[in-house]
């Protein structure tokens, strides 16, 4: 059963990989229109040195940037999940910030913070992320059914046992669907400042100076390097969220 | 000695609106390990009062008391349970029973507390079911778990809002009976709001009618005996006619509603 789940998703890339070498094949595309899989190996092992400081640099700009929306984004849920006049008054703000494309935000927060490359970077993965974790925090407080609360205040338990033990660890199957949302978009930001303003170095610098340099095959490395690593943090929030949110998925039957 | 008394209480709930007058002038008395069955019109302010037994709201006017003091806060004395069974999904069913222990007793030894839990979990019928996630379990196997859970930490009073009201014909009987065996082997005070006339005779020594919004204590019905009794009992000829008074009770007070 578990080596299924590890040899079908190989094997899926591994045709993927084979269906984009022969379809660039058959059609003659040279590599300025389309690189082939087998261009891209020589640019990896060429640029293996940048390709892994850089694509650190991602890392962890998107995994801070990441833990600031976390931590936000569940302070700021709490605070409008549980007081009505908070939620009225800051729910307007926040979807009119959600809704200003961020990549017009880049070039003001560079303008604000000139040279302070990882601190942009982690701010913009941060902005562009806390949104959907501050909403899901804040419903799956605020839609606690009154009966749960009941049974512990009846028994003299404080406002925060009850959100500790009850209203917590109840959102917390909704926070962790926020939270696969949140480092996709946390990974987008990232890379949206490291191409615009490359100074900061990161794999969107990467693709910029491919990009310049006309190395195509270097430019889809880059490509297939990012697609990698949305796929490891992807993957470490499902595994955290089997960890403390496993109950919440029913047995199959 | 009562160990609940309800006097005088009014109480109206602060809307946008205005004040909204719940409850009005009620008046309840229920002595030590004496089961109370209070039934009225749907929206009357049965769920307000037990609110304001549990120490969760306090009443505008007239006075709460239990176990002959004046209830002024949140008592750790209470045990709930409602419709809705609101047991964690996260936990298991014994986890669930001994949420309350972590809250009043948070230096109980963890055997001590199992051990509780495991008693009444035996009692109630649920023994090897100690493991089970609540979604694991039917709907009269929760509600069982959720009185268990009402009962662990030994409260002067249990209150049962419509406890069985999402159940089955059947399995409502069951948990009757159940109810009754629990009494006998482990004596409360309880207080239940109820739909069904029927399970207010059955599980009551006492059935109080409240009139419609805002409610006040219509009729108060003894009912003597006491202790667990075949379901039988519903279709003697006292039952009956206790049922067809109580039903033309409520009749008044739904009619007091619509005025
Ligand atoms: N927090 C509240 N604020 C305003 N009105 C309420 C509140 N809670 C209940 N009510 C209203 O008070 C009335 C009595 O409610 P409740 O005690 O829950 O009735 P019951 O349990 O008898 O059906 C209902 O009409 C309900 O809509
Ligand atoms: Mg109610």
């Amino acid at each position: 059963m578990n080596w299924q789940k590890i040899v079908v998703p190989i094997a899926a890339v591994v045709v993927l990989m084979l269906a984009w070498e022969w379809l660039v094949w058959f059609n003659d595309w040279p590599n300025y229109k389309m690189a082939s899989p087998s261009d891209l190996w020589p640019a990896f092992v060429r640029f293996q040195d940048l390709f892994w400081l850089y694509g650190w640099q991602t890392l962890w700009r998107t995994v801070a940037g990441l833990a600031v929306a976390v931590v936000f984004g569940t302070f700021l849920g709490m605070v409008m999940g549980l007081s009505k006049v908070m939620n009225e008054a800051l729910y307007p703000l926040l979807v009119g910030f959600n809704a200003i494309p961020k990549a017009t935000v880049v070039p003001v927060v560079a303008l604000m913070f000139v040279g302070q490359h990882d601190f942009n970077t982690i701010l913009i993965a941060f902005l562009i992320s806390f949104f959907p974790i501050a909403v899901s925090v804040s419903i799956g407080l605020s839609t606690l059914e009154p009966e749960y609360r009941d049974i512990l205040r009846s028994l003299g338990a404080s406002r925060f046992t009850v959100f500790w033990k009850i209203a917590l660890p109840k959102t917390l199957p909704e926070f962790f669907g926020a939270l696969k949302v949140a480092v996709t978009l946390a990974f987008i930001g990232t890379n949206l400042v490291e191409i615009i303003t490359p100074h900061g170095r990161g794999l969107g610098h990467l693709f910029q100076s491919a990009q310049t340099n006309s190395d195509f095959p270097l430019m889809f490395a880059v490509l297939i390097a990012l697609a990698a690593l949305g796929i490891f943090l992807y993957y470490i929030v499902v595994a955290l969220e089997k960890i403390f949110a496993g109950w919440a998925e029913r047995p199959a039957h | 000695m009562n160990l609940i008394e309800i006097k005088g209480v009014t109480h109206a709930y602060k809307t946008k609106a205005g004040p909204f007058p719940v409850l009005k002038n009620l008046n309840i008395s229920i002595p030590e390990g004496s089961f109370c069955a209070v039934v009225g019109p749907s929206g009357c302010g049965k769920s307000t009062l037990t609110r304001l037994i549990a120490g969760l709201m306090f009443p505008d006017q007239g006075e709460v008391w239990l176990h002959g003091e004046r209830v002024t806060s949140a008592r750790k004395t209470v045990g709930m349970a409602f419709q809705n069974p609101v047991l964690l999904e996260w936990r298991t069913i014994l986890q669930n029973v001994m949420l309350p222990l972590e809250i009043v007793a948070p230096m109980m030894p963890r055997r001590q507390k199992e051990e509780r839990a495991r008693e009444l979990l035996a009692m109630v019928g649920l023994e090897g079911f100690e493991g089970q996630r609540p979604s694991q379990l039917s709907g009269g196997m929760r509600q069982r778990a959720s009185l268990c859970r009402a009962l662990v930490h030994k409260p002067d009073v249990i209150i049962l809002d419509e406890p069985f009201g999402a159940l089955d014909a059947f399995t409502r009987e069951d948990l009757w009976q159940t109810m009754h065996e629990m009494r006998a082997k482990e004596p409360f005070t309880a207080l239940l709001i109820t739909h069904d006339l029927r399970e207010s005779v059955y599980l009551g020594d006492q059935v109080v009618v409240l009139s419609g919004r805002p409610a006040t204590t219509q009729y108060v019905m003894e009912i003597p005996g006491g202790g667990p009794r075949p379901l039988e009992i519903l279709y003697e000829p006292e039952s009956v006619e206790r049922l067809a008074i109580l039903r033309h009770q409520i009749q008044i007070a739904q009619g007091r509603e619509a005025a």
